[in-house]
């Protein structure tokens, strides 16, 4: 029976359009295992809930490399159930106050509902203390959630052609395209360790401990990074569309100089369109990899994406095959950082 | 061949080495302890360690000393008519940026180059509205390198990194004035001490090191304890030094005395014993008080693995993270001396001693 | 207008030797109210250039340098050798040195910056306090200067006294095509008038003025012009280029000069209205010699030509500057081929004048 092979973008939507917040990851993992487990040489689930695949066996000249995309996605959790069924929450991840407005929420048990939020006075700005979660219920006994469920954002996949929108692209976009370079790549000499950790949202918890277990010596994150290319935005030189984005630093750590040398040579040689980044915000799975240990040099690929962390998180279908190619070409050869 | 300690300071402050990048330094650093040591390694995240065997038996217990190379700086994160908009690595005061000589570390073109340039602000009529009085807020400046704007879109990338270039002065009293004084006068100090320690019996293993990154998160230091394994470790860091328009209690006078730290970061024990050394060699020291912690690699070092037994130096700086941070040559090489003669005088089973009580 | 004769070709070059006099110009501490260090070099180098030198009352170096020929335009020409700068006015003991700043310098730019003080440039800095001692709050502050301290290390140096005036430590340096200086606020313009007199032109009687305490209001240009008597006033001077781009991307309709679109002829600043007879004159000279210029938009600001104009029973004056970036800060940056062009600008005016130039105008 031939392996489980959907394409990258039949993937993709079934990824974003599956609730996991931060410490919720079980539905997705299970999704995510069933799809790639027949492409590796071992698969198994650490004791946070990371899923870790390796394909390849270490021989001489090759390297044990970790590759880590983070399976949750930001959320809500319900803190207290108002006597009229109204539900308040508290964030799991980063939430912005100004996303929340109107937006739908799908919880892990099935539960939908909408978001409202009190009336402000003047010059007075949101903030998520003055939202609740409005599911239809008409009182507490009724509420079909209570204290400790949580829920996504819900939106379906919107395809515009070259742009692809959804929620949670962050970084369902990075698993699904570290699922199709699993499945295409030739490890060669390498050892590899796909890692879909958990909990990055809320501190990078899952890759702390995966880096450790894995004990890797070179680490690469797959993640989404933001965009400097609408009106009056804030200034980045990333930008839609010029190709997958080789992450130098962010606020959380810094990219192994050599790390990145390695992945602006892999991009030339294949000819493939990419940009350098630099983000003045955020943090990835590659600091804690940097961490591990006795230090691991790591980086970070990066998908450019528009509007991220909030229900609309917006990338483009090149940079997203591109970036495919430019693991793959990675992963598949024996590596010598400089 | 005796070291020359003002000329190996200065040649330190005038090489490049910021926070991830530090190979330019690190090789000035690896001549000056290559001589002095058994054997030395760059760890995995770019630290360079240099090991002085001991004479005691195996197994010998180790001593990590931590000084970091790294320095604070600005990275480019945009080219904007030939112009570079840039951020910072590490914490710089931004009030002190403008008309600041820089080098800019192009590597976009075939061959890297070094171009000078400098910190510049836009006029007022060109900024939005919270630029227009008051300090200008770091987003707004942009670093001018004197080329064309193709030129430069040739030559210098998004990621570069740039480095101050204020060229080293002495000043009055053996005082030395530049940029990267924090942390390379305590890379001095160590060198002091491994020049000292090179020619005395010592029984335990001495591993120096000049972490990485540590201006960005102790990152080299933890990840080179947990490499190292030491016993214990002594970190040698800047601290600061009275001077005008300074501020806070506990700031030393530059010249006089070494600050050996007392807070939740530094074991008593090692705390005690080192004091019971600079008394013995009439070395002048003093406690430096920090109540919470400290801001250097003492921070990592002590819970790295199941924890190490940390006590640090201080050589007091003025105008710390600016590009005209002072420090005396004196106080370099006292703190050099006490290491030394602590780890010359420290027995086999020292570590027995190092407990809580 | 008088025969065109540019056939003698000045082409102005900054070889070795131009740079290095140039260099030792911009190097030397010469601040309003003190410009002996400036002076000197200047007066070296034309021992041999001119006919009369005169060092007058207030510290200006007056030169004349007659042509041949008959019925010769008198004209002035003016840079001013002063620089804006600090001056110590308290000694703190122990190194540490209270100053206030001479001439328009934003405190701002003072910050963090290493310093030279008097004839012997005694090293020392402008600290800040570091950054981990300071709160939020005290950042949204600029530091005063009265916050701020001169620092030359502990136990201080008896070669620092109380009134010693300073400037920041600033080197030259060639940055491709441009040169990153402190001073080049009016040391350009004090060489370009040192080159003039070297290859003076014949048909002119050339009165230059190395002029002291610009930067104080046009001091030394006030007693110079009176001295002097002439009947065209030239000034030569600096100018800021804000040709940097806009941070949303706006057009930049406040550019005042751009580098590289070559020397910049006044039309109007705050303190003189340009005598469109003169304006026109160097316009016509930059075409007829194929001379890049621009117009420096009216606007602020001013140079000698505000007091030259204004002596005596008034003297027709016009200013032309070289454009430069980040004036008044440690480092300012100037193209070298506008540095060139100015010079050669002025020479190739020169050449082409005469006293029919000082006819009435014609109405507009």
């Amino acid at each position: 029976m031939a392996k489980k092979n959907n394409s990258l973008w039949t993937v993709l939507q079934t990824l974003v359009e599956t609730p996991g917040p931060s410490g919720s990851e079980h539905v997705i993992r299970e999704k995510i295992k069933a799809e790639i487990q027949e492409h590796a040489d071992e698969i198994y689930t650490d004791a946070l809930g990371n899923l870790i695949a390796r394909k390849g066996t270490l021989k001489e000249g090759g390297k044990r490399i970790m590759i880590s995309a983070h399976i949750d996605e930001i959320g809500l959790m319900v803190t207290h159930v108002d006597d009229d069924g109204f539900a308040r929450f508290m964030p799991i991840g980063g939430i912005s106050p100004l996303t929340c407005l109107g937006g739908r929420v799908l919880f892990m048990n099935g539960t939908q509902g909408v978001i409202g939020m009190e009336r402000l006075e003047k010059d007075e700005h949101p903030e998520l203390a003055k939202y609740f979660i409005d599911t239809g219920a008409t009182s507490k006994a009724d509420s079909k959630v209570g204290v400790g469920d949580v829920c996504g954002f819900e939106r379906p996949m919107l395809d515009l052609g070259k742009r692809v929108v959804a929620k949670s692209m962050d970084d369902r976009v990075a698993a699904a395209i570290t699922m199709e370079a699993l499945k295409e790549v030739k490890p060669g000499t390498n050892e590899l360790y796909f890692v879909f950790s958990v909990q990055e949202e809320v501190g990078i918890r899952g890759a702390i401990t995966a880096a450790y277990g894995v004990d890797p010596e070179i680490g690469l994150a797959v993640d989404v990074t933001r965009t400097g290319d609408t009106p009056l935005g804030v200034k980045m030189e990333v930008a839609l569309g010029n190709g997958p984005a080789i992450k130098v630093r962010d606020s959380s750590f810094i990219a192994d100089p050599r790390v990145v040398k390695w992945m602006v040579d892999e991009a030339k040689a294949q000819k493939l369109p990419y940009q350098m980044e630099v983000l003045e915000a955020g943090g990835t799975d590659g600091a804690a990899i940097q961490r591990t240990r006795a230090g691991v040099p790591a980086g970070c690929l990066s998908i450019p994406c528009r509007y991220i962390h909030s229900p609309s998180e917006m990338v483009d279908r090149d940079d997203v095959e591109n970036s495919v190619k430019l693991l793959v070409g990675l992963l598949g050869k024996p590596v010598s950082l400089g | 061949m005796k070291l020359d300690l003002k000329q190996h300071l200065k040649e330190m402050i005038s090489a490049p080495g910021l926070s991830g990048y530090e190979a330019p330094i690190r090789e000035i650093i690896r001549a000056a302890w290559q001589p002095l040591a058994d054997e030395i390694r760059v760890n995995n995240l770019g630290s360079l360690q240099a090991i002085q065997r001991g004479e005691g038996a195996e197994p010998r217990p180790s001593v990590m000393i931590a000084a970091h190379m790294d320095a604070i700086g600005l990275m480019v994160t945009g080219i904007d008519e030939g112009f570079l908009r840039f951020m910072q690595v590490g914490g710089v005061d931004p009030r002190i940026l403008p008309g600041q000589m820089v080098n800019v570390h192009a590597t976009n073109a075939e061959v890297a180059r070094d171009l000078p340039a400098m910190v510049v602000m836009p006029p007022a009529a060109l900024l939005p509205k919270d630029g227009k009085s008051g300090p200008l807020p770091q987003k707004y400046l942009l670093v001018d390198t004197g080329l064309l704007p193709d030129e430069v879109k040739k030559l210098v990338r998004v990621g570069d990194v740039i480095s101050f270039a204020t060229e080293a002065m002495e000043l009055c009293s053996e005082t030395i004035s530049g940029h990267t004084l924090d942390n390379r006068a305590s890379v001095a100090a160590v060198t002091v001490a491994l020049e000292m320690l090179s020619k005395r019996k010592h029984l335990w293993d001495v591993m120096a090191v000049a972490t990485s990154q540590e201006e960005v998160g102790g990152i080299g230091a933890k990840t080179d304890a947990f490499a190292i394994k030491p016993d214990f470790a002594i970190v040698i860091d800047v601290t600061f030094a009275k001077a005008p328009g300074g501020a806070g209690i506990g700031n030393f006078e530059m010249g006089k005395v070494t600050p050996l730290t007392w807070g939740s970061c530094n074991h008593p024990a090692l705390h005690k014993a080192m004091m019971a050394t600079a008394e013995e060699y009439e070395i002048n020291v003093a406690k430096e008080l920090a109540p919470t912690g400290s801001g250097t690699d003492a921070h990592d070092i002590q819970v790295a693995e199941a924890g190490v037994p940390v006590i640090e130096l201080g050589i007091p700086l003025r105008y710390m993270h600016t590009p005209v941070e002072v420090v005396s040559l004196k106080d370099v090489r006292r703190a050099g001396r006490l290491m030394a003669e602590f780890i010359a005088g420290l027995p086999l089973d020292f570590m027995k001693t190092v407990i809580w009580e | 207008m008088a025969k065109n004769d540019i056939s003698t070709k000045f082409n102005p070059r900054l070889g070795k030797k131009e740079l290095d006099l140039l260099t030792r110009l911009c190097n030397a501490v010469s601040v309003s109210g003190d410009e002996q260090e400036v002076r000197a070099i200047v007066l070296e180098e034309l021992r041999d250039f001119a006919d009369v030198t005169k060092v007058d009352a207030m510290g200006n170096v007056l030169v004349r340098r007659e042509g041949t020929g008959e019925d010769r335009v008198r004209v002035m020409i003016a840079a001013h050798m002063d620089e804006v700068g600090v001056m110590i006015v308290k000694d703190e003991d122990d190194g540490v040195f209270e100053f206030r700043v001479i001439g328009g310098v934003d405190p701002r730019q003072l910050v963090g910056k290493p310093v030279i003080i008097g004839r012997d440039h005694v090293p020392g800095v402008i600290g800040a306090k570091a950054i981990h001692l300071t709160t939020p709050e005290e950042r949204k502050q600029v530091l005063k200067v009265d916050q701020l301290r001169v620092d030359i290390g502990p136990g201080g140096d008896s070669k620092v006294k109380v009134g010693d005036r300073g400037t920041f430590a600033t080197k030259l340096a060639v940055l491709g095509p441009s040169i990153r200086s402190k001073a080049l606020d009016d040391r350009l313009g004090v060489f370009n008038l040192i080159q003039l007199l070297k290859h003076a032109p014949e048909n002119v009687d050339l009165l230059a003025a190395f002029t002291v305490q610009e930067e104080l209001g046009l001091r030394g240009a006030k007693t110079a012009a009176y001295a002097f008597d002439p009947e065209i006033g030239i000034a030569m001077d600096s100018t800021p280029a804000n040709d940097l781009p806009h941070f949303d991307g706006l057009p930049n309709t406040s550019h005042n000069t751009r580098l590289g679109n070559g020397p910049a002829i006044y039309i109007m600043d705050r303190g003189t209205i340009g005598d469109q007879r003169l304006i026109k004159w160097l316009v016509d000279s930059a075409e007829a010699g194929k001379i890049p210029w621009q117009y420096r938009q009216p606007g602020l600001g001013g140079t000698d030509a505000g007091e030259i104009h204004k002596t005596r029973a008034g003297v027709p004056s016009v200013s032309v500057s070289v454009p430069q970036r980040y004036l008044h800060s440690a480092a300012g940056l100037i193209r070298i081929e506008d540095e060139l062009n100015t010079l050669k600008l002025i020479h190739t005016a020169l050449k082409r004048l005469d006293r029919s130039i000082l006819n009435p105008q014609e109405k507009k």
